[in-house]
Parts: structure tokens; C-alpha cells; sequence
């Protein structure tokens, strides 16, 4: 196996606020492929735009960070902010949440994309704008021409999300990191972008870490798939391991929380019961442990490790009940 | 077993190279050429009756200001002590002073030395004003705390304390009043910028800036410096206004401009003592200081409402 784009080991983020530390990230390691695609699954404070942030070197000053994130080897929580300007935007790119405040409204689009390219090489200005009007077009914008020259609020929201990511490949990242990137839009958007997406990928070879809560997102573009929750990886594996045989108890929640096409008409849908874990006084033992219906005596007194699944396999689980949780599955059932 | 599988969600039938509906609907929606920002704000002033009226008077009452001592018989500094101490006259419109100078083209002369000294305040705070106010907003932290503090040690002084005491060392010539007045005027603009600043550099589009690898003199100038232009141009109308007053002040006091070079308030000044025989001599000068600082102020108003977000919002 080649060396991953970006290895992430043993990172830890947390934040002083005024009621103490918030440990956002908890020892989380995984690597990211050259070339494929990595969805980082979880709810709100599961620490997963933490970790992208920290990626990019974003995170606000006052957070605690240890551990490393390796860029082609090279530690980036170690390198000086001027390195990190030359990483970002290049080497690492970034696709936002929301396009509609992620463009500045008072510049052309085609500024914004040229400002990109000329961050990072010496192109001369024209140059840059008919780059940028290649890179429109390369997205599926049509009249990329025209369009340089409008401003962001003359683009429909796809259009902002395309223009985004347009700007995301122009230097030709190895690593495209997308927060949310579809959350935004309407549903009938999200698959066009995504589309854009898997699409810029295979043309620029760059990898994906696609930060997501949106388990459909991940399902259609996914190569692998980390479920985080409270801070901490609850499983990896490729996204046919985690979304067939699922060996986490809070994933399986997941599943069984989001509406089918096929299900049977009538079925009910089962949420999690409870709610997602304070930040600021997590509970002792597995974070998931208040809510999961599998939990014991140790399952609320200690942290599982992340073991895997079955050996010699990528996929990885953390839960103490790690094996049983089919046959239990099969028990109840019965 | 269960068996868990996802709602595949289908993409639409579109692809890469093709326009998405989203962006063909925008497109047909705007038949009529989009207008560009600065279009559509003058759009809205010229709405704004009031501010229209008052930018139509500052546009005549400046341009007068040059163009009436061009077609004068006389000249600011030609004594004539027979027609001394005149009212209102058909020779002398505004009157003459104890020298027998005519009081319109030194009026109009006084009136163009108000408007420079209140471009150079407009200039020199705005440039001090948005620099500081940048860094503090920007930087937080302890440049925040020694700007801020700055600004609130200027702040907590009374200006006229403070203008007197400078204006006894430093005053004098108009260019020096100018500056003592630019000295008090920055930190209007520099509150307001830091203001803008705090807020701004919060935005998703200056993270977006950053993970695009833009250092901070990048961030600070060409992304979040051309989104707070609209309040910093209302600012500097505001000041301008004020610092036509201020400067007025200072020479009524005695302390700003000083003869030979005159303005509006070292007029009003001189002619303190004839306000019983000829109060023209001190209401016309007064008259055309309060338009000005009114328009200024109207002016203000009217770039508010036409550079707004947020009724710029309301009406599209």
C-alpha cells in the first residue's frame, strides 16, 4: 500500500472555556489514502470539524492540540504558520459549508478563483482568470465566460458550491477536505455536487475527507467510512464493512434512524434514545453508553479500545461488547 | 440478521460538463443585466429624496466656493477703508469688515479653507482610523488592548480640552488645524472599524480566505477591508461634518486658523462684535457652516440606507 496523503495519530483537540477544558477530539487516529474517499461520519460535537480544522491548521489559537497530522510525512502541528500558508490552498484544500457566506460577496468569482491561483504561483492576472474560467467549466458551469465576471450573489446556490470547489482544485490539491459540503443545498442539488465532486476527484487524483452527519451522503461516494462520537473513532472500515456488518452499536443506531426507499410501509423509524453527550462532562465509561441499549456495568465504567473486526481486516469497532453484538442481534430477534 | 443498507440516493441525470438546472433557472431568471454593486447603491441614494437634495447643495455651495471669487472685482486682501463696516450692499453683497475688504470673496475664501481642512481630517482619520481600527480588530488580543485603550483615553478627555491645549502649541496654519482636528477625528472611525473587524474576520468567506492560504495583509485588505467600506464611507462624511464644527471652534476660540488665512469660524470670529449693527457679517457665515454640516450629515444618512445589507436585502 502506497503512503497515505495524510496520517493522522493520536490527535487530541481541546478548548478552555469558562466551565473547563472541552475535549472536542479525543485520540483520534486514521489515515487518509491517496485517491479514495473517506467520509468522517457523526452528530454535532462528535468532534469530526475539529479534526478537519485542525487538518488545515484552522483551529483557533486558544485550543490544546496533541498528537500529529502528517502531510506527506511531514508533521503539520509542528511547521510554522508561514509553511502552513503554502500547505493550504495547495497541498490541502478546503470545500465549505455553506456557499453562500463562504464567497465574498463584494469580489467577481472569477477574482476569487484567479486570488487562489495567484496565492500559490507567480501566474500573471490574466492568466489566472482564464484558468478560472477552465476551472468553471471543468465544474459544470455553464458559460463559464460570463460567469467569471458575475458576482456570488448573481449564482444559484449549486452554482456557489461548484465555484467553491472549482477554487478547492485549482492548485491541484492532493487532499480536498469537504465540511459539509452539501448541507446547504436543496436535496436535488446534493447529488449534482457530489457529482462534481467524485468527478473533480478521478480528474485531479486528489483524496477526499468528506466530513459528514449525512449518512446518504456517504453512501453514495464513500470508499471508507470513520463514525465518530463524542470525540472519539467509534468504527472504520470500508463503506461496505461499516453499512453491511456494522459491528457498533452506535453506527447500527444510525442506520436504523434514516428512512428507506424499501422499507415496509408503515415501519416505524427507530431513533437513538437520548441525547448526544455533554462536552463538557462526558460520561465515565463508553461515551455511547447512556444511550445504547447493549450497555453494562463495563460498558458505563471503562472506555473500549478500538479492536478489529475479525482479523487481518481493516474494519474496527470500538465497543466492549465487539463480537456479541450479532448474536444478540440474532437473540433478540428470536 | 439484519441487514443494513442505505438508501442509495440516485444523483439526478446530471453531468459534469452540463449546466445544473440551479444555475440554468438563476441565469433565465435575470433577463435584465445584473447590476453591479456600486450601481445598485446609487440607485438606492438617488431614492433617498433628502440626501439627494443635500448632495445637490454640498455639489453647487463647494463649486461656488471656487467659482464666485473668479468673477469678483475684488480681492480678499484689497483694503478700501471708505466702504468699511457694511452691511448688505449691492457692491458688496456681504458686506465689507473694519478694513473695507469685501466679506464675500473672503467669505468664499474662508469657505474653501473650511472645506480643504475638512478633506485633510476626512483623509488623515480615515487612513489612521481604519489602520489601527484593522489591527485591533483583527489581531485582538493585546494590539486590541493598545489600540482600544488609546481610543478610550481620547475618548474620555473632552476633545475642545484637549484641541485647546494642542492648539496653543501646534495651531495655526490651516494645514496644522487640520491635523489637530485629524488627531481627535480618527478614533470615530477607528471604533467603528474595529467594530466591523470583530465581526467580519468571523465570517465563513475570510476561513474560506485562509484555507486558500492568504496571509493576514491579504485577509485584512483585499477581504474584509472592501465589506466594511460602506460604514467607513458613512463615517467619513459624518467627520467631515464635525470637523468643519471642530475646526470652526478652534478659530472662533482664537486658537486655529490665524490671519492672514481665514475660514468659516475665524470669520464668525472677527465679527463677533458687529452682530448688533451688522448681523449679516456673522449669519451669513454661520448660515453656510450649518448647510454644510447639515448636508454632510443628510449626505451620511442617505450612503446608511444605500449601502445597508440589510435593506439592500429587503428590496431585492
Amino acid at each position: 500500500m502506497s503512503e497515505p496523503v495524510i496520517s493522522i495519530d493520536d490527535l487530541s483537540v481541546s478548548f478552555p472555556t469558562d466551565d473547563g477544558w472541552v475535549h472536542a477530539v479525543r485520540n483520534v487516529s486514521f489515515d487518509v489514502e491517496p485517491g479514495e474517499v473517506l467520509a468522517v461520519v457523526g452528530e454535532s460535537g462528535s468532534g469530526k470539524s475539529v479534526t478537519a480544522l485542525a487538518t488545515m491548521g484552522l483551529h483557533p489559537s486558544s485550543a490544546s492540540i496533541t498528537g500529529q497530522i502528517r502531510f506527506h510525512g511531514r508533521d503539520l502541528l509542528s511547521v510554522s504558520e508561514r509553511e502552513m500558508r503554502g500547505v493550504r490552498g495547495n497541498g490541502i484544500a478546503m470545500v465549505f459549508q455553506d456557499p453562500m457566506t463562504a464567497l465574498n460577496p463584494v469580489f467577481k468569482v472569477g477574482a476569487q478563483i484567479a486570488e487562489m491561483l495567484q496565492i500559490h504561483s507567480d501566474i500573471s492576472k490574466a492568466a489566472a482568470w482564464s484558468k478560472a474560467a477552465d476551472l468553471l467549466e471543468s465544474v459544470g458551469v455553464p458559460e463559464p465566460g460570463k460567469r467569471v465576471n458575475q458576482y456570488p450573489h448573481e449564482f444559484s446556490g449549486g452554482m456557489r458550491q461548484r465555484a467553491m470547489i472549482a477554487m478547492a482544485i485549482a492548485n491541484g490539491p492532493d487532499l480536498l477536505i469537504a465540511d459539509e459540503p452539501t448541507t446547504a443545498l436543496d436535496v436535488t442539488i446534493q447529488a449534482q455536487v457530489l457529482e462534481v465532486m467524485k468527478a473533480a476527484q478521478e480528474a485531479t487524483g486528489a483524496a477526499i475527507m468528506l466530513i459528514t452527519h449525512d449518512l446518504g451522503v456517504v453512501a453514495g461516494i464513500a470508499d471508507r467510512v470513520v463514525v465518530m462520537y463524542g470525540g472519539r473513532v467509534f468504527e472504520e472500515g470500508t463503506a461496505r464493512e461499516v453499512f453491511y456488518s456494522s459491528e457498533n452499536p452506535y453506527t447500527r443506531g444510525l442506520m436504523s434512524s434514516i428512512p428507506r426507499l424499501d422499507s415496509p410501509k408503515g415501519e416505524r423509524l427507530v431513533p437513538i434514545p437520548g441525547t448526544p453527550p455533554s462536552v463538557l462532562s462526558p460520561p465515565p465509561g463508553c461515551a455511547f453508553s447512556p444511550r445504547c441499549v447493549y450497555a453494562d456495568d463495563e460498558c458505563t465504567e471503562s472506555h473500549a479500545e478500538l479492536r478489529s473486526v475479525g482479523s487481518g481486516s481493516s474494519h474496527r469497532s470500538r465497543c466492549h461488547k465487539l463480537g456479541q453484538l450479532t448474536e444478540a442481534l440474532a437473540g433478540g430477534a428470536s | 440478521m439484519q441487514e443494513f443498507r442505505m438508501p442509495r440516493q440516485e444523483p439526478a441525470t446530471v453531468s459534469v460538463g452540463e449546466p445544473g438546472t440551479g444555475g440554468h433557472l438563476a441565469a433565465e431568471g435575470m433577463s435584465i443585466k445584473p447590476k453591479s454593486f456600486g450601481r445598485q447603491t446609487w440607485d438606492r441614494f438617488r431614492r433617498h429624496r433628502l440626501a439627494m437634495i443635500a448632495f445637490v447643495i454640498l455639489v453647487l455651495l463647494i463649486g461656488s466656493f471656487w467659482v464666485v471669487p473668479f468673477f469678483s472685482p475684488f480681492n480678499s486682501t484689497d483694503t478700501n477703508i471708505p466702504d468699511m463696516n457694511q452691511g448688505i450692499t449691492s457692491k458688496h453683497p456681504f458686506g465689507t469688515d473694519p478694513l473695507g475688504r469685501d466679506l464675500m470673496i473672503r467669505t468664499m475664501e474662508g469657505a474653501q479653507v473650511s472645506i480643504r481642512i475638512a478633506a485633510i481630517v476626512a483623509v488623515v482619520s480615515t487612513a489612521i482610523g481604519t489602520l489601527l481600527g484593522a489591527l485591533a480588530g483583527y489581531f485582538g488580543k493585546w494590539v486590541d488592548a493598545i489600540i482600544n485603550q488609546l481610543i478610550n483615553l481620547i475618548l474620555v478627555v473632552p476633545a475642545i480640552v484637549v484641541l485647546l491645549v494642542m492648539g496653543i502649541k501646534w495651531g495655526g496654519s490651516p494645514n496644522q488645524t487640520a491635523l489637530l482636528v485629524a488627531f481627535i477625528s480618527w478614533i470615530v472611525i477607528g471604533r467603528i472599524v474595529r467594530g466591523l473587524f470583530f465581526q467580519l474576520k468571523e465570517t465563513e468567506f475570510v476561513q474560506a480566505a485562509r484555507a486558500a492560504g492568504a496571509g493576514s495583509g491579504r485577509i485584512i485588505f483585499r477581504h474584509i477591508l472592501p465589506n466594511a467600506m460602506g460604514p467607513i464611507l458613512v463615517q467619513i462624511t459624518l467627520v467631515s461634518g464635525s470637523a468643519i464644527i471642530l475646526e470652526s471652534t478652534l478659530s472662533f476660540l482664537g486658537l486655529g486658523v490665524v490671519p492672514p488665512d481665514t475660514s468659516l469660524g475665524k470669520l464668525i470670529s472677527d465679527s463677533k462684535g458687529f452682530i448688533d449693527t451688522t448681523p449679516s457679517r456673522v449669519l451669513i457665515p454661520g448660515a453656510i457652516l450649518t448647510i454644510l454640516v447639515l448636508c454632510l450629515n443628510f449626505l451620511g444618512d442617505g450612503l446608511r440606507d444605500a449601502l445597508d445589507p440589510a435593506t439592500r436585502k429587503g428590496r431585492e
